[in-house]
Formats: structure tokens, C-alpha cells, sequence
């Protein structure tokens, strides 16, 4: 077995998500767009502001990743790539993980290296603190890419499947919301919440894979 | 043991009379649970008085819950590891039984929350999170099952679906348990034996019973109806091929 089926599957889903002009800069908008949206919903009060910040992004995070992934499996399956993907011996579940770290690396990644810039929009103070937080998205973020991919990899042959990928990975989302807002609230019990944060991430590279694979298996039958 | 159970005759001989015999008992279990609850029982003031009376409908419905995910995540795995056709349709008729218990689970929670705790819903208990979280997964598979255009792959993609969601229900349970709760601790199973007093135990627990028995027949009629579908569906085509 040989390394070079991975690869070319990771500069494959590279190539993708940067194809079509705007490349990385198109999440970005996106994030930028939903973001923006919410001091409109919600009336410019700074305390307001500066309480919802943090779970804004979150929330926009995980929106990125559901609309990035919905075409990461169905375009391969539809165009015959998954048939070969799978004729090439090497190990499906490390494909679907290099296509998957391949749309993180071009779609999650840059808008969690971003997120400062959208936090001081939400009035949040400009501290180191920014910096830290932005590591932990980044974190954070390469967990909903796995699920997602997940979700993304069991609706590969299924029209309008985006809709459903957010059904089924949302209650997969919830470890990686709950332990990233708790890191950032600085409550009571937030010292421990990065290693959960990272812990429940790690959980997900190893247990989605696998499941992604099969569910590949199931799309080129 | 699970070859036994794959056979659909023999399946569909036992629950011939098992279905009816669980419908029957569950049903006088029920009633029980709810004349002992609604009239006989003395009420509980510090339980918000007579609207604690929904527990003897709530707590079984919340058991029911997890216990449906379980048996769905139990069936997707026999069925994913020997594939026994019975397994996928016991799979196929639990989802939405478990839907209907979760969510009655929800809506008794919060008509008990109201008046008691002063809030319909509160978004930091850990207890409401995982029944929500749990009402979403059965959501998901159900929506992937319909999705896929054939049998087959709607058994393989439910499976694959509810296996990755039972291995996940332990870290989002950990997760929601940060959370603080308005829940009272565990009552009935701790290690020292039940804390509440017999008079409520032996109803919860006689109604507890009946939902199991409920849940079971409606299980059994399921897949009774879905083996019967797959049958008139063979005899179709085979009219059609002596065409």
C-alpha cells in the first residue's frame, strides 16, 4: 500500500475548495455575512454584544462547515472518483479523513484565524486572551468538519442533502459547542474545559473516519 | 440465539399471541399506574402539589426514551454485524415509538417544569438537553432512513447512524452534566436503595412497566405490518414478472 491515493484525495479537496475564484475567501464572506446579521437582529447594546460574541462564532463556525461539506462526498459519487477512491486499496477511512482535513484546512482553519478580528466586533476587549480563543476555534472547529463529514459521507447519494446533514450532525455538534463556550464563558469549571474541547476533538478524528468509510462504501453501491 | 429470533415466521407465530398478551397487561398496567397516581396518592407540596401527579407518566416516558435509543442501537448492530432482515425491521419500527415516548417525555417535563420551577424550558439543564438531544437523533435517522431510495441502503445508512450516535450519547451526556440542573438527583436507582416512599415507588414503578409492555406491542404490531409490506411486495412482483 502506498501513500499516494491519500495524497492526491487531499490535493484533490484542496483544489475543490479553492476552485471557483474566491477559494478561502468564500467562507470567510459567509462567516462574515451570518455574523454581521446578528448586531442587526439583535439591537447594537455593548454589554449585549460583548455576552453573545463568543457563540456567534461558534454558531458561524458550524454553519461553515455544514454548507462547505455538502459537496465533499456527492460530487465524488456522482462523478465515479468514489469508485475509484475505493479501487486504489488504501485504506478508505484515511481518503475521507484527507478530504476532510483538506476543507477544514481551506474553509474552518482561516475563519477560526479570523474569528479576532469579528470578536472586537462584538466589543470584546483586545487581549491575548483573542489570540487563545482563535486557537481554540481553530480546535473546536476540525470536530464539526469530522461529523459533519459524517453526516456529509451518509447523504452522498441523497438529492438536496445538505438539509440533512445538519439533522443528523447537530447532535453530534453538541459536545464541541458546549466544552468551546464553556472555555471562553471564564465561569466556574472553565480551567478544564480546553483539554474536554480537545479530548471530544480527538474523539471525533478517530471514531469519524471509520464511519465515514463505511457509509462511502454504502454511496458506491 | 440471534439466528432463532431471525426467523420472521417464528416470529411472526410468538408474537401472534405475545403482542396482545403485552397490549392487554401494559394496558392494565397503565391504568393502575395512572388511578393510583391520580386519585389515590397523597399529593406533594414540595413537588408543586397536585401537578406532580404527571410523574407517574413523565419518569416512565423518560425510561422509555433511552431505553428505545438503546434497543435501536442494539437492532442497527445486529443487524450491521449478521445481518438479520428481522433486526433491521425492528430497527425500522422502533425509531419513531421512541420519537413519540421522547417527546412526551419533553412535553410532560415542561407542564411539570412550569408551575413548579417557574420556566417551560431551561436551556442550562443537563437532563432537558439530553432528551432534546436524543428527540434530534431519532429525528436524523428517520429522516436519513426516508431519504435513501432503496431497502438496503436505508438499513445500511440508519445502521452506520445510529451506531455513530450511540457511541457519542456518552460524551454528549458528560457534556450537558456540566451544566448545572433543576433535576433532583436520582431517586429510584441509587446505591442505597430507592429514596422515595413506597406509596409513590410502587405505582411509578407498576406504570413504568406498562409503557415497557406498550412499547413492545406497538414494536411487535410494527413489524408485524412491515413484514407483511415486504410479502405483499414480493407477491407484486412476481405477479408482474408472469406477465
Amino acid at each position: 500500500m502506498s501513500a499516494a491515493p491519500i495524497l492526491a484525495a487531499f490535493r484533490q479537496s484542496l483544489g475543490e475548495a479553492w476552485a471557483g475564484g474566491a477559494g478561502a475567501l468564500l467562507p470567510l464572506g459567509f462567516l462574515g455575512g451570518a455574523a454581521v446579521l446578528v448586531p442587526l437582529g439583535i439591537g447594537s447594546d455593548v454589554e449585549t454584544l460583548k455576552a453573545v460574541g463568543p457563540g456567534i462564532i461558534w454558531v458561524a463556525l458550524a454553519l461553515a462547515s455544514l454548507v462547505t461539506l455538502e459537496r465533499i462526498f456527492q460530487s465524488d459519487a456522482e462523478d465515479g472518483t468514489l469508485d475509484l477512491w475505493l479501487q486504489t486499496g488504501a485504506p478508505v477511512s484515511a481518503i475521507a479523513a484527507a478530504k476532510t482535513i483538506a476543507h477544514w484546512l481551506s474553509a474552518g482553519l482561516p475563519l477560526a484565524l479570523f474569528s479576532p478580528l469579528l470578536a472586537l466586533m462584538f466589543q470584546a476587549e483586545a487581549s491575548p486572551d483573542l489570540l487563545v480563543n482563535a486557537g481554540l476555534y481553530a480546535l473546536g472547529s476540525l470536530a464539526f468538519f469530522f461529523w459533519g463529514g459524517v453526516g456529509a459521507a451518509l447523504s452522498a447519494t441523497v438529492r438536496r442533502g445538505g438539509l440533512l446533514i445538519s439533522l443528523i450532525a447537530l447532535p453530534l455538534y453538541v459536545p464541541t459547542a458546549i466544552f468551546g463556550a464553556l472555555a471562553m464563558s471564564g465561569g466556574p469549571g472553565s480551567a478544564g474545559a480546553p483539554l474536554f474541547l480537545a479530548a471530544s476533538t480527538l474523539f471525533a478524528c478517530a471514531v469519524a473516519p471509520y464511519a465515514m468509510a463505511a457509509a462511502l462504501r454504502l454511496a458506491a453501491d | 440465539m440471534w439466528s432463532y429470533f431471525a426467523n420472521p415466521h417464528k416470529f411472526l407465530r410468538l408474537s401472534d399471541w405475545l403482542a396482545p398478551a403485552f397490549y392487554s397487561l401494559g394496558a392494565a398496567c397503565i391504568a393502575y399506574g395512572l388511578w393510583q397516581g391520580l386519585w389515590i396518592v397523597p399529593k406533594d407540596e414540595y413537588q408543586g402539589g397536585d401537578i406532580m401527579r404527571v410523574m407517574f407518566v413523565h419518569v416512565p416516558a423518560a425510561w422509555l426514551a433511552m431505553a428505545s435509543y438503546s434497543a435501536l442501537a442494539i437492532a442497527s448492530f445486529v443487524w450491521f454485524v449478521w445481518r438479520h432482515e428481522l433486526a433491521d425491521i425492528a430497527a425500522k419500527a422502533i425509531a419513531p415509538i421512541g420519537a413519540v415516548w421522547t417527546a412526551i417525555c419533553l412535553s410532560t417535563g415542561s407542564i411539570w417544569g412550569k408551575p413548579t420551577w417557574g420556566t417551560w424550558w431551561q436551556w442550562d439543564d443537563a437532563r432537558m438537553m439530553s432528551v432534546l438531544f436524543l428527540f434530534f437523533l431519532f429525528l436524523g435517522y428517520m429522516a436519513l432512513r426516508a431519504a435513501m431510495d432503496t431497502r438496503q441502503k436505508a438499513a445500511r445508512a440508519g445502521a452506520i447512524l445510529a451506531m455513530v450516535g450511540a457511541i457519542n450519547i456518552p460524551l454528549i451526556k458528560f457534556s450537558v452534566d456540566l451544566f448545572t440542573s433543576l433535576h433532583q438527583d436520582a431517586s429510584v436507582i441509587t446505591a442505597d436503595g430507592p429514596k422515595m416512599a413506597a406509596v409513590y415507588l410502587t405505582p411509578l414503578l407498576v406504570s413504568a412497566i406498562g409503557h415497557s409492555l406498550l412499547f413492545g406491542g406497538l414494536v411487535m404490531t410494527r413489524m408485524r405490518t412491515e413484514i407483511r409490506e415486504r410479502r405483499i411486495a414480493r407477491l407484486r412482483s412476481r405477479e408482474l414478472e408472469a406477465f
